[in-house]
């Protein structure tokens, strides 16, 4: 497929890979987060590891925006679907994100809440303009890539004079998350994640631009490389940062040239800053309160906020206590270190978010990596 | 005396209603008027509540499959042809030749009567170019909202040849896996009328009956170990069920995977792996490596099997996972579909 093969090419992957081994310094490591699931995902489904020296350790970053959704925002949309009787409209992978008592919104649509799975804020705006009488309420989650899309469809309800269109807002902000790691006492006192530096969001760049990086690698020292979502993207990344590592430089580097500048999209940042503002803080899974790290609709589109229309309170709830996602979430462990993986957490059956998601650093390791465990062991 | 006259059931116009399976006039008038009339053959004419047929020697065989498949009409089959290929390639994955098909529909009040005619000669047509008859059946209607349309449920009979010995549990260790055909297209072909997701394509499903294919390769090969077709969770699903089966593992390699650019596209922008998404003309043959040339060269030569694949081998391992070298170079694990991929597709 065109535009798509080129970018996971078995031949050039040999040839990055043997600069990749040339570049690197003997007796040094390399850790790199990649702070995107997309990125996990790539590595995991594309088996990148095998082609990386072992020098070279990945840790998995936050960036997955159904892992970090915290239970009690779950336990909210259920509250809404069951208690409301609207209908939610929900991106599909939140649907099996474990909630309070062992439900989730799969569980709480078989008990008959009407909650349905959409693939855009705008199909939640086509299925509030047929059913009239039903309120409908949009799950808004993610990152700066999903967030425009909200917008859009709060402006797009605000011209049709949709009465009945609400959303429950929970998108998230991807440099307050890094500075949070940056910030964490495992990377700056005790060390227990030595992080040398990151591959920069793919997505999430294009929208943002790479300008909002270059903060991180000057205050904190950490070299950046902005890098697509493709295996060859992430491997030409990987050779980038061990070129920055080497010479001691710390600068934001793009590799996806072909995607992001430097401002991002123009048109999609006036549409976040014309309908959403800044939250005072807002609970991440595995990081917990993070300051302005969220947005929530402005007063003047408040008439479409669903916290609002319903009184919404939030409640911190803790995830079980043998669940490491948090940690994962950090990058202070990965999915081998908890005694739940693989056994009563899995794909099928999970306990924490980390495991939900294919972009989720547990899924990803359960569903691609497992075999490995036994060759290690 | 006036002659006996009936109004013919309107076909055009007309509904399912609950006297379609009360058992009184309506309903025979629906079986004869409809079912028999289409499916017609010698079982099926004496109108019993059985058909009663002469068995010949041999092992027989028994599948049945239940067809909810939504939409009811897709690019490149229905409902109707589906169930009966369905079922036909459940019986001959053993190896066998079908010889007989049932067929159960579950109507659901409403269902326009002229919707139910296209199915049910779909599926006439599929039986009748596959030779195997549809000698008994059974209609029921249940009241509006407590279905959805119509679901079809086939049940096969066959009979395996002398000395094939087909099974899921017969992988050993360095036996080849072969693949008949492109993967994905019937799973991708529904999803590109999924309610909120249509999508223009070319792609067709790829409903079939293999009957025919498998019998080119029993002649060919009589040692085939396993055959299977990669339905429901696809070519990911199969080779792990064979893999749990045979006590082995399996590696297969991407590049090796027959993927039409069409499916290979639309996986790409739905975020879904081919190798997971449904077949309903395709079929995996796992075999001796001494035998693979052979039964590949008698795929191909089938019009069915014209794109078979060599796309990997059996091998030892105890965890019984299924890995995949990737086209970057890379391995990874290629597992069972976790929760709900696709609408219901088959």
């Amino acid at each position: 497929m065109k535009f798509v093969d080129e970018f996971r090419d078995g031949g050039l992957a040999r040839v990055l890979a043997g600069k990749i081994e040339r570049a690197v310094e003997p007796g040094r490591r390399y850790n790199f987060m990649e702070f995107c699931g997309g990125h996990t995902h790539a590595i995991s489904r594309y088996g990148v590891t095998d082609l990386l020296p072992a020098s070279v350790n990945m840790v998995h970053g936050p960036g997955c925006p159904v892992c970090v959704l915290p239970i009690g925002r779950i336990d909210n949309a259920i509250a809404l679907a069951r208690d409301h009787g609207v209908i939610l409209c929900t991106y599909a992978d939140t649907m099996r994100v474990p909630a309070s008592e062992r439900s989730s919104l799969m569980k709480a649509k078989a008990a008959g809440a009407d909650i349905r799975m959409v693939y855009s804020a705008a199909d939640a705006l086509r299925i509030a303009r047929e059913h009239p009488a039903r309120e409908v309420v949009f799950f808004a989650i993610g990152f700066e890539t999903t967030t425009p899309p909200t917008a859009l469809a709060i402006l797009e309800a605000e011209r049709q004079e949709l009465a009945n269109f609400f959303v429950f807002c929970n998108h998230v902000l991807t440099p307050a998350a890094i500075a949070n790691i940056l910030e964490s006492p495992q990377v700056r006192d005790i060390g227990t994640v030595p992080l040398d530096g990151f591959v920069g969001p793919a997505h999430v760049s294009c929208v943002i631009g790479s300008a909002p990086y270059e903060y991180f690698a000057e205050e904190y020292a950490k070299p950046v490389v902005i890098a697509g979502f493709e295996p060859l993207d992430v491997m030409q990344a990987v050779l980038m940062l061990v070129r920055q590592v080497n010479e001691g430089r710390h600068e934001v580097e793009n590799e996806f040239a072909r995607a992001v500048t430097r401002d991002g999209n123009v048109k999609a940042k006036a549409l976040v800053a014309e309908v959403f503002e800044l939250r005072r803080a807002f609970e991440w899974r595995g990081l917990g309160e993070v300051p302005y790290s969220a947005l929530r609709i402005k007063a003047k589109y408040a008439r479409f906020d669903a916290e609002k229309r319903y009184g919404i309170v939030y409640r911190s709830v803790a995830d079980n206590k043998a669940c490491e996602c948090g940690a994962i979430l950090r990058g202070a462990k990965t999915p081998k270190d908890c005694k739940l993986f693989g056994t009563v957490c899995t794909p099928e059956t999970p306990m924490g978010s980390c495991m939900v998601s294919s972009e989720g650093a547990c899924a990803a390791w359960y569903t691609y990596g497992r075999f490995r465990d036994r060759e290690a062991a | 005396m006036k002659k006996d006259y009936v109004r013919p059931v309107d076909f055009r116009n007309g509904r399912v209603d609950m006297s379609h399976g009360s058992g009184g006039r309506a309903m025979a008038q629906l079986i004869d008027e409809l079912f028999v009339a289409a499916f017609d053959n010698e079982w099926l004419r004496q109108l019993n509540d059985q058909a009663c047929f002469a068995v010949p020697g041999g092992r027989m065989v028994m599948a049945t499959d239940s067809h909810v498949v939504s939409p009811l009409f897709f690019p490149g089959g229905d409902i109707g042809c589906l169930a009966v290929h369905g079922t036909i390639n459940d019986v001959a994955m053993s190896g066998a030749r079908p010889l007989y098909l049932s067929a159960t529909f579950i109507l659901e009040e409403g269902f326009p009567l002229a919707d139910l005619k296209r199915i049910v000669e779909s599926m006439a047509a599929a039986a009748r170019d596959a030779r195997v008859p549809i000698v008994t059946g059974d209609t029921k209607v249940v009241e509006n909202g407590k279905g959805d349309g119509v679901f079809i449920t086939t049940t096969g009979l066959g009979v395996v040849p002398e000395g094939v010995e087909i099974s899921g549990d017969r992988a050993r260790r360095a036996d080849r896996v072969l693949v008949s055909g492109t993967l994905g297209d019937h799973g991708v072909a529904i999803m590109s009328f999924r309610e909120n997701l249509e999508f223009e394509t070319t792609i067709r499903s790829d409903t079939a009956a293999l009957h025919g294919l498998v019998a080119a390769m029993v002649a060919a090969v009589p040692g085939i170990r396993c055959l299977r077709d990669p339905t429901r969770g696809g070519l990911a699903a199969t080779l792990n069920e064979l893999a749990r089966a045979s006590g082995v593992g399996f590696r297969i390699r991407e590049q090796a995977l027959p993927v039409r650019p069409e499916v290979h596209a639309a996986c790409e922008f739905l975020g879904l792996d081919p190798l997971n998404v449904a077949n309903e003309g395709k079929l995996v043959a796992v075999c001796a490596p001494a035998d693979s040339a052979r039964l590949l060269a008698t795929m191909r030569a089938h019009p069915l099997g014209r794109d078979a694949a060599i796309v990997g081998e059996a091998i030892e391992d105890r965890q019984r996972f299924v890995q995949m070298e990737t086209g970057l170079g890379g391995s990874r694990m290629v597992d069972w579909l976790a929760g709900e991929q696709l609408p219901r597709i088959c």
